[in-house]
């Protein structure tokens, strides 16, 4: 797809600024896991990303964070297509592992995540508000003094998303959300992120295996295996021929 | 001066040794358990949060190696070069450990035997005697003076401001580093401060308390703490109250029993980790 560089313009659609991912690539060792990815992603957008394993879906959302080296460029436009720099990004990685059996409660960890203020000696009174206002948004209220280790996957989920939304990005980067969460968690998250897309305008990348609910939620689809293969409506997606050939679908089989 | 005001204030306790004018070496080491309980438990919390204490035991290593280097080279005070040796290694074995995928237990494994013989060739090269080493092996809390205290006491006041300012990015990146990261916290310069700091701290007070004890502090007060707390405001409570219990008992003990301080401290730890393992929440 040829799409203009310096503009959020393209098919009359989607929201007034954007962020453009333009030639990205990116090496580990002497391997190519992504090569030319170019992507506009534009404002109050939920656009998927899928591809089998091993496609380079996760190393993406890191190359975009930095978290991996890449090369290529990441701009900004704001409303008026000024260029303003790298957008906030918020991140809810994929695999969260940590020693369950630690003393850290939810309150400790997000008051070290936004604070200085050393949370073994004191957490005050403001600071507390401002966790929970921020744990209410995910419909997590109740969690707020239960320790880490103990949450359901769905739980940490909502916990590392109020993270992720707070201060509220340009970019919500969602590496498999509901991976290991069971249907319940699994239907209320996406309700939750479906919510707050409208709320705040947030453009989303979700990188999911759960097709059923891609098709329901997401603008876009991006068939990704190294490079971008499709981008488009979620159901010119699913019934593509690319799309067959790059899962080895016979017929059609959730993943 | 301040050292005069604990003498006097000492003397309140009816023990014998606490009346004035003598077994200041007592009256010496009760205060040094007092500066080195807060120390050990905060930098325990971490060591165990982390789970460095294979980490902490080799960096006692490398310390007695690096004031066994200071001793060869006739210096009068070997424990400046010792610092800096185990700085530099906990600094190798944290950037060692990021660049490859050796797993992090047995590259420390691999360092700490290099280090502690190479203190020990070093020490013993041309038959001379082992012994003069014997103190930081064992060590003596007891041998502590007042200049000592002063030290200590300064140690202490540095650990508490770097862990006042830094506390909050190093428990992100102890509870998940690339999240850390993500976060745009820089990880491997949180990673190396704590590090450096525990070298530090374990290379300064290695003559007080002994290499073969020194792991033992740095483990015990958090691990018992761990097994009876929900938060980090507890668990830092909880290491400090049964770090300051079993020293000031510990030491106490040790007195009457005449038996090594060190030893029994941490033997005291022990038993309270067993009793809190009993008592643990989940």
């Amino acid at each position: 797809m040829n799409l203009p560089a310096r503009s959020c313009d393209y098919k009359g659609h989607g929201g007034l600024c954007c962020t453009q991912v333009v030639q990205f690539g990116v090496t580990i060792g002497n391997e190519t896991v992504l090569e030319n990815v170019n992507l506009h992603i534009h404002c109050g957008e939920l656009t998927a990303i899928i591809g089998p394993n091993g496609a380079g879906k996760s190393t993406l959302l890191k190359a975009l964070i930095g978290l991996l080296p890449h090369s290529g460029a990441l701009h900004y436009l704001n409303a008026k297509n000024n260029r303003s720099g790298h957008p906030l990004f918020g991140y809810v990685p994929q695999d969260f592992s940590f020693d369950r059996d630690s003393p850290v409660s939810v309150l400790d960890f997000m008051v070290a995540c936004h604070y200085r203020f050393p949370v073994w000696f004191h957490v005050t009174k403001s600071i507390q508000k401002r966790i929970e206002k921020s744990l209410h948004e995910v419909d997590a209220d109740h969690l707020l003094h239960k320790k880490l280790g103990v949450l359901s996957g769905g739980e940490l989920q909502r916990v590392l998303l109020a993270l992720a939304l707070d201060p509220v990005p340009n970019i919500l980067l969602l590496d498999e959300p509901v991976n290991g969460v069971d249907q319940s968690g699994t239907t209320l998250f996406y309700q939750l992120v479906s919510n707050l897309r409208k709320q705040y305008d947030l453009s989303i990348l979700l990188v999911s295996h759960d097709l059923d609910n891609i098709e329901q939620i997401a603008d876009r689809v991006i068939l990704l295996n190294k490079t971008i293969l499709l981008n488009d409506t979620p159901a010119n997606v699913f019934s593509s021929q690319e799309y067959r050939s790059a899962f080895s679908l016979k017929d059609t089989v959730s993943a | 001066m301040i050292i005069e005001l604990w003498y006097r204030f000492i003397s309140v306790l009816p023990f014998d040794w606490a009346q004035p004018g003598q077994f200041f070496f007592m009256k010496n080491a009760l205060l040094a358990v007092l500066i080195i309980s807060p120390l050990f438990s905060i930098l325990s919390t971490m060591v165990v949060a982390k789970r460095m204490s294979f980490f902490s035991d080799a960096l006692g290593h490398s310390a007695f190696t690096g004031i066994a280097i200071g001793i060869l080279l006739g210096w009068v005070k070997p424990v400046l070069l010792a610092v800096a040796f185990s700085i530099l290694f906990a600094f190798v074995i944290t950037l060692v450990g990021q660049k490859t995928k050796q797993s992090k237990d047995t590259l420390i494994g691999v360092f700490s035997s290099i280090a502690v013989s190479l203190g020990i060739l070093l020490s013993t090269w041309g038959g001379k005697s082992f012994s003069k080493l014997n103190q930081y092996l064992i060590g003596d809390i007891l041998s502590i003076t007042s200049a000592d205290l002063n030290s200590l006491f300064f140690i202490l006041l540095f650990v508490l401001i770097l862990w006042w300012v830094l506390y909050n990015p190093l428990l992100v990146v102890s509870v998940n580093a690339d999240f850390a990261i993500s976060r745009g916290i820089r990880s491997i310069w949180i990673e190396f401060f704590f590090s450096a700091l525990l070298a530090i701290t374990v290379t300064l007070t290695i003559s007080w308390i002994g290499l073969l004890v020194i792991n033992s502090m740095l483990v015990l007060p958090a691990a018992a703490s761990r097994n009876i707390v929900l938060n980090t405001r507890q668990y830092h409570r909880w290491a400090y109250i049964i770090s300051v219990i079993s020293g000031i008992t510990g030491l106490l003990v040790s007195y009457y029993l005449g038996s090594s301080t060190g030893a029994t401290i941490v033997l005291l730890q022990g038993v309270l980790f067993l009793i809190t393992y009993l008592f643990r929440r989940r």
